[in-house]
């Protein structure tokens, strides 16, 4: 991206001044020089797309990681208000609908693990069902499936899937409110049959790491960990449903935005005013999203502790927190000094409520909700805690990830599965996948460093470093 | 077979199918997302499908096609390699054939839907092309 045509606010807020005639609301980005740099100008073009859509209340606004997706960019946060003719849009939330983190903390120590590494990368691997082509365990009928996306992870928990003391750990509480298991398609649902409790492809996975920095003493002692621990990252969404629920969506919002005479710059912004029928038809859809994804990682979250209870006898496996980052909430935010209810949009970026805030867990209550930004295979990810300006500056909202740096076609070019298998083997990195193609696209520097990204994070405001984890298995689809 | 190609995405990939006809470039469309899904398929495909839908803008019926093939091999748990599709009007007929996962396949990346992102759909020279950006 060109900076040049950009207003700089301060190092790390940026402004992307109007033309004269231009007329659209606020774009702010947020990032470093060096990050700004390496993003493709596109992220420009959609975030200024965002901005002249109807009822936006503040800026659009882009996190640090961000990159270009589709209709929204990825990393890209806007906040409507339902009473002022706000929309809802499927692309500013995402084909997999609620894809997020769940970190879980163990009371292992990395010394205690060290011998057992190929063991336990090889549990794990047999155990999570990942990867194209794979189904669990489970096999679903629609009506279990309908209970599925009414209750999130409380249906999982019900099932035997998980401790009772996870959800007070998950956003929501790991239920969704108003999930609407009658907006969903019947294909949307033949597709999740088979597929509670996988992993998926691509850029999930399940990460075992070792806690290898603290930056923050208070918020760690909240968040219960210390250098050394062993944690556990599980990167996934809704699987199939979700999937299917953005692509009956993404063209039934195009064609009732049409109808409507809706004005949209990009097609894929396909939107509708939140409080038409087609809005809340697909707010109930992708409420329904979110519960099945919550209960995705519920009961993979039982399947880690199963495995970590064979190798590991007396070990605990807790539940650090659950965040979602493919979300449209409906939230209450402060502008202009009054509190107004908003449609917060974050695609690709992740909730980061600050200290003190009420949907908050009591145990994290004075530190502020964790964040948790997701590295590559070989670099490691961030857990920040949502600090006291990211309310003002960002609804609330923080970065999700590294963000890729290249596409997939280069670094399939560049690099081969195997040769990356080998040297993060080498680096004390063990991965298990089946697919040597995705291996090479996921490729360590592929993405940007997820330092910088978390580095900036902090510095403009939006959450803040707790600790660093660096990763010691990491079972790909 | 028909003539496919991708196109950069920085987070995930773009399909172009080509054809002398409008389905013909559907079809390399759709040979293109899933050989992002598995790189080479046995010969034999002993699995078909077929279904009907209908959709009057050809845009939009490039999205719901390869959205539709996706779902239908996902619930079966199959990987396709071949289609055939006829257009009547507003109605789209599919057959296609693939062969249930197994080790022997070599597994790529999933695909998880074609979006409107970049679509398009137009005709030049006598040769149509399909495009658009897929989310992996």
């Amino acid at each position: 991206m060109n900076i040049q045509q950009l207003e700089q606010i301060n190092a790390y807020s940026w402004r992307l001044p109007r033309l004269f005639d231009e007329k659209r609301s606020e774009v702010l980005l947020y990032g470093s020089e060096v990050l700004l740099e390496t993003m493709d100008d596109k992220v420009l073009e959609q975030i200024r797309n965002v901005a002249m859509l109807p009822g936006l209340v503040g800026p659009a606004m882009t996190m640090p990681d961000a990159h270009w997706g589709y209709g929204f960019p990825i990393g890209g946060v806007a906040a409507f208000d339902a009473e002022q003719g706000g929309i809802i849009s499927a692309g500013g939330v995402g084909f997999d609908i609620s894809c997020g983190i769940r970190c879980l903390r163990t009371n292992l120590r990395v010394h205690e693990i060290e011998d057992d590494l190929e063991n336990l990368a090889d549990l794990l691997y047999a155990r999570i069902p990942a990867g194209l082509g794979t189904t669990g365990d489970l096999r679903l009928t629609v009506p279990e499936l309908d209970e599925v996306l009414r209750k999130g992870a409380k249906w999982a928990l019900k099932q035997g899937y998980g401790l009772p003391e996870d959800l007070a750990f998950i956003e929501e509480g790991g239920c969704m409110e108003n999930a609407e298991p009658d907006f969903v398609s019947d294909l949307a649902k033949k597709r999740q049959l088979g597929e509670m409790g996988t992993l998926g492809s691509g850029n999930h996975y399940l990460e075992v790491q070792v806690v290898e920095k603290i930056y923050d003493e208070e918020a760690a002692r909240a968040f219960g960990i210390s250098e050394g621990q062993i944690l556990i990252s599980i990167h996934c969404g809704s699987r199939g449903l979700g999937h299917q629920i953005g692509s009956d969506y993404m063209v039934i919002l195009a064609k009732e935005a049409r109808r409507l005479g809706i004005t949209i710059p990009d097609r894929e912004l396909a939107c509708v005013p939140i409080l038409s029928d087609a809005g809340q038809r697909y707010i109930g859809a992708m409420n329904a999203g979110i519960n099945c994804a919550l209960a995705n990682r519920q009961i993979l979250t039982h399947l880690t502790r199963e495995v970590f209870g064979i190798l590991f006898t007396g070990s605990s496996v807790d539940t650090l927190y659950d965040v979602s980052h493919n979300t449209c909430k409906k939230e209450r935010h402060i502008v202009d000094g009054k509190a107004r209810d908003l449609w917060v949009h974050r695609k690709g970026a992740t909730r980061a409520f600050g200290p003190g805030h009420r949907q908050l867990p009591p145990e994290y209550r004075s530190v502020g909700q964790p964040v948790i930004i997701g590295g590559s295979m070989g670099t490691g990810s961030y857990i920040l805690a949502g600090s006291d300006t990211s309310e003002a500056r960002s609804f609330a909202s923080a970065s999700h990830g590294a963000g890729r740096a290249m596409s997939r076609h280069q670094a399939k070019k560049r690099w081969s599965g195997r040769e990356v298998l080998d040297r993060l083997k080498g680096e004390g990195i063990l991965i298990r996948s089946d697919s040597m193609r995705g291996i090479s696209e996921e490729a360590p520097e592929a993405y940007k460093d997820v330092d910088e990204v978390a580095k900036v994070t902090e510095e403009a405001g939006l959450a803040r470093r707790v600790a660093f984890l660096s990763p010691k298995v990491c079972i790909k689809g | 077979m028909n003539e496919f190609a991708y196109f950069d995405h920085d987070a995930d990939i773009g399909i172009i199918g080509k054809g002398p006809t409008l389905e013909r470039a559907f079809e390399s469309a759709a040979e293109a997302m899933f050989a992002i899904m598995a790189e080479e398929l046995p010969e034999q495909l002993e699995v078909e499908i077929s279904f009907v839908f209908e959709e009057e803008d050809v845009e939009f019926a490039l999205v719901r096609w390869l959205n539709f093939l996706l779902a239908h091999a996902q619930s079966r748990s199959i990987v396709l390699g071949r289609f055939e599709l006829r257009r009547e009007g507003a109605l789209w007929h599919t057959k296609a054939w693939g062969v249930p996962w197994s080790k022997e396949i070599m597994r790529g990346v999933e695909v998880k839907g074609a979006t409107l992102t970049m679509l398009s759909v137009k005709e030049s020279a006598g040769l149509w092309e399909a495009r658009c950006i897929v989310d992996v």
